[in-house]
């Protein structure tokens, strides 16, 4: 179309989520025609962001300092919350409901995808909470088949440390009718009940 | 093309960002299709391993595809979240279906079996023994059933099951066989109650079978769900009878 770099630049656009190629061509031509003020400030914010950004060697999530900044707070409660991935993390932050430490698993188990504990980051869990022993441990892991059973064999290899163990409560979500909850949520929900 | 039919979920995969190719067991066996917009927040409850759905299937031609929707019937997978013993039986029962049988090829037995195992998987104490009913039902609908019509009488019973031949033995044929011969729980056989050392028995017994004739046919191993199943239901048995002795 318009020589194999700009074939290459929207084809790499339209790898990235949420977006295909005619997204990816909508973009480029945008950046091309505003070049001073979008082209250049985004390449510098990529080249930046790629040399500064690496993953904290203590609880997995991205940050440009190691130990991350919420690692290094010592500010932060002493409780470690479990969380799938980075994306999770960012949203209990934006919550500002949580002022605790975080550990990202980077996936759950699945024995039918054969994905193992070797495959997650279990192993730097178990060291940390033996090194650190926190006051609490929260499994933060996805409401799904694969999310309980890591939630299970976590529970399992935590539980010789002695620290005690939560999981997020199942249930209502704010503003939701139940006339329009799933059947699955209803019963976790109702199983799951408080006293009022 | 178009049917629609009870199904129950075995395996999704995502496809692309918000679809999931979807494996069903559905009364016409196992099935494939397309569920646009599966691995949305809308629809990611309804297709969970183990759940039970009315489906439907619609493609133009019968070897296409396809695309799947679903309305939720049993939320077995909810159900099963809570215990982890309950959470594996699912597990290893899915993934025992979506690895044995073939595609759309009718399994009427294996499907019952599974639906009936799915439907009572939050009543204590039934799952797992109905989980070693439905793997003889299973080996047995893929041609590899035990055989269990040796004549017992008088104070003899069938008690052992050859792993070579798959045929059951009495007591007193077993002889000086017996510790080549793999155990018989009465329940697989008897309408009498399994305790978990018969579970972890009639577990080893098809295991045994659907390794080597089922997935060792194929040069797999038998799913890591329900050989660790298997695994830490023996190892717990094994650490309670040497609390106990």
């Amino acid at each position: 179309m318009g020589g194999p770099e700009l074939d290459n630049l929207i084809a790499q656009f339209a790898r990235l989520p949420g977006l295909g190629p005619r997204s990816a061509r909508r973009i480029v031509l945008k950046l091309l025609r505003e070049r001073e003020t979008r082209l250049l400030p985004l390449t510098e914010a990529l080249r930046t962001a790629a040399a500064a950004v690496r993953t904290c060697s203590i609880c997995g999530n991205l940050d440009t300092q190691d130990p991350c900044a919420i690692c290094a707070n010592p500010h932060r409660e002493t409780r470690i919350c479990v969380v799938e991935g980075v994306a999770d993390l960012w949203a209990l932050e934006r919550a500002h409901v949580y002022r605790g430490l975080y550990h990202v698993l980077g996936g759950t188990l699945s024995a039918i995808a054969g994905r193992g504990p070797e495959d997650l980051a279990i192993a730097p869990l178990l060291e940390r909470v033996e090194r650190d022993r926190p006051d609490e441990i929260i499994l933060a892991l996805p409401a799904t088949v694969d999310g309980a059973a890591t939630a299970h064999v976590l529970t399992e290899k935590l539980k010789p440390f002695g620290v005690p163990i939560s999981r997020l409560a199942q249930g209502v979500p704010m503003g939701g009718a139940l006339e329009v909850l799933d059947e699955g949520t209803l019963a976790t929900a109702l199983r799951a009940r408080s006293p009022a | 093309m178009e049917w629609e039919q009870p199904g129950i979920v075995l395996d999704t995969h995502l496809h692309g960002e918000g679809d999931l190719v979807v494996t069903l067991l559905t009364p016409r066996g196992l099935w494939k299709g397309l569920a646009k917009g599966g691995a949305s927040r809308k629809q990611a409850a309804l297709w969970q391993r183990g759940n039970i759905l009315a489906a439907r299937w619609i493609a133009r031609t019968a070897d296409q595809l396809g695309a799947i929707t679903g309305e939720l019937v049993r939320p077995a997978a909810a159900l099963a979240m809570a215990a982890p013993e309950t959470l594996e039986i699912l597990n290893a029962a899915c993934a025992l279906a979506a690895g044995a049988l073939p595609e759309r090829e009718e399994a009427p037995e294996s499907f019952a079996g599974l639906l009936r195992l799915l439907a009572g998987i939050d009543i204590p104490g039934f799952a797992l023994p109905e989980l070693c009913r439905w793997e003889v039902a299973l080996l047995r609908e893929l041609g590899f059933g035990l055989d269990f019509s040796s004549s017992a009488g008088g104070n003899d019973r069938l008690a052992y099951v050859s792993p070579r031949t798959g045929r059951a033995v009495t007591l007193s044929e077993a002889g000086e066989w017996v510790d080549r011969l793999l155990p018989l729980p009465a329940f697989l056989i008897e309408d009498v109650p399994a305790r978990p050392e018969d579970c972890v028995a009639a577990l080893r017994l098809t295991g045994h079978f659907l390794a080597r004739d089922v997935f060792g046919a194929r040069h797999k191993p038998l799913p890591p769900a329900r050989a660790g199943l298997y695994e830490r239901l023996s190892r717990s048995l094994e650490e309670k009878q040497t609390h106990a002795g």
